[in-house]
């Protein structure tokens, strides 16, 4: 099994610079930086385990790593789905603040889960238009299990736009989700968003 | 050959087929209004009964006691999974259930500890609705369960056929059957109680309960299976993210 450490990422990068010279792939540099963005976000995540600070503070440290690392706008977008076309760009904007407090709380939870635990970043694979890097969650009394982050530079940063655990798509069921509540409100999406605000 | 082998295979594991109009990778769920009223059954069932029990189970029996069951009824399926494997033509999946088996009834004072994953050999479960699988059957339908939650009528003939594939259940005398079966149902009770949050969070926060388990289970299953293929994979470019 690779093993990632900081060296190798070093060790990687240089290598990229240096052929920066040669007509290199552009990708040899993003494999490296789609992996050490998700180093450094897996290292917040860990302090932030470690930290043994209250829940409450705790979200406010995932919502905080959340609106470094997550490309919001693009979750978001993808959780409202086709509502979109008949949402103000009010109700977009409104919508994406509530939906970014509301999967910090519910992630975060999720996170929470890993104390006494840690994530493992494994590996970095281009597919499609973007970088899929691997990481295993090792839990206590638990067999380890695959977290998938998806990077892409679509906004012209590395930012994570979905999640897989365990195979568990976060775009998908977040789009079920935010329909469900959206129903729930008889397609209201005023209603749906104040709704929002005190979920996860 | 293979039409009837195929065609053997769909009887045998009862599945339901889409229309050629359903979307590919879409979850097929026929029977929604009955999966629904099961579901809240289910509800009712876990409210008023399995998650008490599981809170009680969890806040009287130490963690690492609760852990240990938990092992002990995993370590007694790895026989199961073995015969699956075998099924399948996965020579190195056998290898696996049956090595963790010995290390673990062994070093692992019978099933109690999960040595095997010290050693790196870590579980590699397998059932008959993957086995299914394999050969060739479809998910079929979605179906909600009664008691036992969320399914496919691929995986609900697994369990099924997998009440007769433990060949513990052969060799062991009954009283010892019966502290496996035991062991079985309250390591399920103290998962529910060790992960009450996530499991509340799904079955009484969401919007819709029903909707969400049927995604889940079927996601978490496909990946199991190895079907998530890297084209059914979100693009960057596949949402209008203007506005947002």
């Amino acid at each position: 099994m690779y093993h990632f450490s900081r060296r190798n990422l070093i060790a990687t990068a240089g290598a990229a610079l240096t052929a920066l010279a040669l007509p290199v792939p552009a990708f040899a540099l993003n494999n490296a930086q789609a992996k050490g963005l998700v180093d450094n976000l897996v290292g917040e995540i860990n302090n932030v385990i470690d930290s043994g600070k209250t829940e409450a503070a705790m979200y406010g440290d995932f919502e905080r790593i959340f609106r470094k690392y997550a490309d919001l706008p693009y979750i978001a977008a993808y959780a409202m789905g086709v509502d979109a076309r008949r949402a103000s760009g009010g109700q977009k904007k409104a919508f994406t603040d509530a939906f970014t407090g509301y999967i910090s709380r519910k992630y975060g939870k999720r996170f929470r889960e890993f104390i006494g635990g840690r994530l493992e970043v494994q590996g970095v694979k281009e597919v499609k238009s973007f970088f899929q890097v691997t990481t295993i969650a090792h839990l206590r009394g638990e067999a380890p299990f695959e977290v998938d982050f998806h990077v892409s530079d679509r906004t012209g940063k590395n930012l994570f736009f979905n999640m897989y655990i365990e195979g568990i798509n976060m775009l998908l069921t977040e789009r079920e989700e935010i329909g469900a509540m959206l129903d729930r409100r008889k397609g209201n999406i005023d209603a749906m968003i104040a709704d929002l605000r005190k979920a996860g | 050959m293979a039409v009837f082998l195929t065609g053997t295979v769909l009887a045998v594991a009862g599945c339901t087929v889409p229309g050629p109009n359903h979307p590919a990778g879409e979850i097929f769920d026929p029977y929604e209004d009955g999966n629904r009223k099961t579901h809240e059954m289910n509800r009712a069932l876990d409210r008023a009964l399995v998650r008490p029990a599981a809170k009680g189970y969890v806040a009287v029996v130490p963690e690492g006691i609760a852990i240990s069951v938990g092992h002990f009824a995993e370590n007694l399926g790895e026989p199961s999974s073995a015969v699956n494997h075998l099924m399948q033509e996965d020579g190195a999946g056998v290898a696996r259930n049956l090595t963790r088996f010995v290390i673990n009834v062994t070093l692992g004072f019978g099933g109690l500890f999960d040595a095997a994953s010290d050693f790196g050999i870590y579980p590699d479960d397998s059932d008959f609705g993957e086995t299914l699988h394999v050969w060739g059957a479809p998910e079929g339908a979605y179906v909600e369960l009664p008691v036992l939650g969320p399914s496919n009528e691929r995986d609900a003939t697994g369990k099924v056929v997998d009440l007769f594939t433990n060949p513990l259940s052969y060799v062991l005398p009954s009283r010892e059957r019966n502290i496996g079966k035991v062991a079985e149902v309250a390591a399920k009770v103290g998962d529910r109680g060790r992960y009450a949050d996530i499991v509340d969070s799904i079955l009484y926060e969401s919007a819709d309960s029903y909707a969400q388990g049927r995604l889940l289970y079927t996601q978490n299953r496909r990946h199991e299976l190895g079907m998530n293929t890297e084209e059914s994979y979100i693009a960057p470019e596949d949402v209008n993210t203007e506005g947002f």
